[in-house]
């Protein structure tokens, strides 16, 4: 068996952005573990991204969509009050709350949505665990003028009222999953079972860097523009690069888009923030990283909350956009390298920074987001003021105040 | 002689056809799967494909994918699919068995662990879904010296030289999907059916079955023309489940339409 889970001697690797090869496989993770259906609909899908990922026009277009539809650039924002408050590094904040639809998710499915224009797919699937993928893709599909179907577990449905009713009134159908634990993981394998029906004339556009290739680096590359900005903007503002950087991992896009770009900055110490739940002692909660081992799902080999059978395992966060058991293989290869630490903060800690971030910067950060801020929290103290500490600020928190008043006893 | 081997030269020396029914492991219980498999041989059936129950199986339609959910209710693991196998092999020393599974549950275990067990047992072939040739390379070097084979799917969407590698991997024989979309969809073209199979019979010797969409003894009768063996699932499952309070009546319900299928399948020629 493949060597998995264990520490991959870094000192001869040239470049971490040098993954994945040409199979789709970062190191022992990633690749493409799905039945022969679907075999020949990644191919073609892999075929037509390398060639338009390399296109002038299809890249202009891209481009030209994130400025003026997603409002791009977002800022890079000195949280200056909240640094003083922590008494160290100085925080800056990523701010893709601000972007259209009010996450980074909107980044991957513009992408993903001309892609399938170019390929001729008149219909577009997607899976959803908190909305807001469902959303973005709702939100491109309207734009474009595509069919729309987005799965969501029914669980979640129920949890995210509000982003139901968004998607619905985008045109888009969402269909309840009722198999499985009626989450994120039941509807990816529910949309799966669409593509490979329906392959003819549908694309689907998956939310996170997980799946089979080449959706990892795919999904990677078109978000790969908040670290590029965030990079830039750090030097214009600060005239140097960032000390750390912090993101929230649930399948782990927004964290891979941050990352990416800084992966040869050696001097840069990089932080995925995983879903603590309960705390990782109880057995309650989504750190895959911190907690769980290398299997297979969802079409690639990377780190999974699983039983000693192999069964996937439920989840528990109060975020529902990292309430997932498995994680971006790509994370799974920079931890076993070592070029990222992933870490993890609990509910309640990332409830605290929810709170902070609201009252002293007057930002409401998505509750994914909030377990950045809360990490970020837990280690700027302990840095130099001149410090700088980068924290992706991945969505806005207005589609969790329900979760959070529910979580303190108030009824709305 | 492998048992599946030997199993399909028998067939054609008879000029019959291989009747393939799947179950999953554990669904009604573990007890009665045992029993079902025995029922199966008993009204006709040549090989048993025995699924592993799997908590994403994202390449089963919703009849397998509950059947999947009611084993592992009931607790069935992957050590219950391997003490069936030991228990109806107890009594059956001829009828091939195959596991149809996913990859976690024998990464966890260990490909080694995994295959030693199925030997062990009496385990005559894997289909493992989602390891296509491509990641299978581990996995195959491993499962060679073993004797087990290594049962590959193909697709209507399976190109030319995708097919040349999948042939090349494979042993026992072919399973060819005949839709595209999951198990359990409708549907079946038999003519488009013939026409991948003459493709596939170019380049290999190995018999060919088709499987996804075989729902009953006319569409059993029409494929079974064209190949060398036909699988049914989904159909044999809905049945299980339907009465699942019964099991009398269910192991007779099952004993007709396997017999059912196998005048069909026999009536060929």
């Amino acid at each position: 068996m493949l060597e998995v889970n264990k520490k991959i001697d870094n000192s001869d690797i040239d470049s971490f952005k040098s993954m994945p090869d040409i199979r789709g496989h970062f190191g022992p993770y990633g690749g493409r573990f799905v039945s022969e259906t679907l075999m020949g609909p990644l191919q073609e899908l892999e075929e037509a991204y390398f060639k338009y990922a390399k296109d002038p026009d299809f890249i202009a277009e891209f481009e030209h969509d994130l400025k003026h539809y997603v409002g791009r650039p977002s800022p890079l924002y000195h949280a200056k009050r909240w640094s003083e408050q922590l008494g160290g590094a100085q925080i800056y904040l990523k701010r893709e709350d601000l972007n259209h639809t009010g996450a980074h998710k909107i980044n991957n499915t513009v992408g993903q949505a001309l892609l399938a224009k170019l390929m001729g797919k008149r219909r577009v699937i997607a899976e959803t665990g908190a909305g807001q993928h469902g959303v973005a893709t709702a939100t491109v599909a309207a734009r474009y003028g595509m069919e729309c179907v987005v799965y969501m577990g029914a669980e979640d449905i129920q949890r995210q009222s509000m982003n139901v009713f968004r998607m619905k009134l985008l045109g888009a159908k969402v269909v309840p999953v009722e198999s499985g634990s009626k989450t994120l993981k039941d509807a990816l394998n529910e949309a799966m079972r669409d593509w490979v029906t329906n392959v003819d004339d549908t694309f689907y556009i998956i939310g996170t860097v997980a799946g089979p290739h080449p959706y990892p680096v795919m999904v990677r590359d078109f978000n790969a523009v908040v670290g590029r900005e965030a990079r830039q903007q750090c030097l214009d503002q600060t005239g140097r690069l960032p000390d750390s950087l912090v993101a929230c991992v649930g399948g782990g896009s927004n964290a891979i888009g941050l990352f990416h770009p800084f992966l040869d900055d050696k001097s840069v110490a990089i932080y995925g923030v995983e879903a603590a739940g309960d705390g990782i002692e109880t057995g309650r909660h989504a750190a895959p990283l911190n907690a769980g081992k290398p299997g297979v799902l969802h079409g690639n080999r990377t780190y999974l909350m699983e039983d000693k059978y192999g069964q996937i395992i439920e989840t528990h966060s109060i975020s529902a956009g990292l309430d997932y058991p498995g994680v971006g293989p790509e994370h799974s290869w920079l931890k076993d390298t070592g070029r990222a630490n992933y870490v993890s903060v609990t509910d309640i800690e990332a409830l605290q920074a929810f709170h902070d971030l609201t009252r002293i910067e007057g930002i409401i950060p998505a509750l994914e987001s909030s377990h950045a801020l809360a990490y970020t929290a837990k280690i700027a103290p302990e840095m130099d003021k001149d410090a700088i500490i980068i924290a992706n600020l991945s969505g806005r928190g207005d589609k969790d105040i329900h979760t959070v008043a529910a979580h303190e006893g108030i009824t709305l | 002689m492998s048992r599946i081997e030997a199993c399909f030269t028998a067939l054609k020396n008879n000029n019959k056809k291989a009747l393939i029914p799947f179950i999953t492991a554990g669904d009604p219980s573990i007890d009665l799967t045992v029993e079902l498999m025995n029922v199966l041989v008993d009204a006709g059936a040549d090989i048993i494909e025995l699924g592993v129950p799997f908590s994403d199986p994202m390449a089963d339609g919703p009849v397998i994918q509950r059947a999947s959910e009611r084993a592992l209710a009931n607790g069935t693991n992957t050590d219950d699919v391997f003490n069936i196998v030991k228990t109806f092999r107890s009594e059956n020393e001829s009828t091939p068995i195959i596991l149809m599974g996913y990859l976690n549950p024998i990464e966890v275990m260990g490909y080694e662990t995994f295959i030693d067990k199925a030997v062990d047992v009496g385990v005559d072939g894997l289909i493992i879904v989602d390891l296509p040739p491509e990641e299978s390379v581990e996995f195959g070097k491993v499962l060679k010296p073993n004797g087990i084979d290594q049962i590959f799917l193909v697709s209507p969407t399976t190109n030319g030289e995708r097919l040349d590698r999948i042939c090349e991997a494979a042993s026992g024989f072919l399973y060819y999907v005949s839709l595209k979309g999951v198990t359990g969809s409708n549907q079946l073209d038999v003519k488009a059916v013939g026409d991948k199979l003459d493709e596939i019979r170019s380049k290999t010797n190995l018999p060919l079955g088709v499987g996804f969409g075989i729902k009953n003894s006319q569409i059993a009768k029409d494929v079974g023309n064209i190949s060398d063996a036909v699988v049914v699932g989904s159909a044999l499952v809905e049945r299980i489940a339907e009465h699942a309070g019964n099991s009398e009546k269910m192991k007779s319900e099952i004993f007709s339409f396997i017999s059912s299928l196998r005048t069909a399948l026999d009536s060929n020629g």
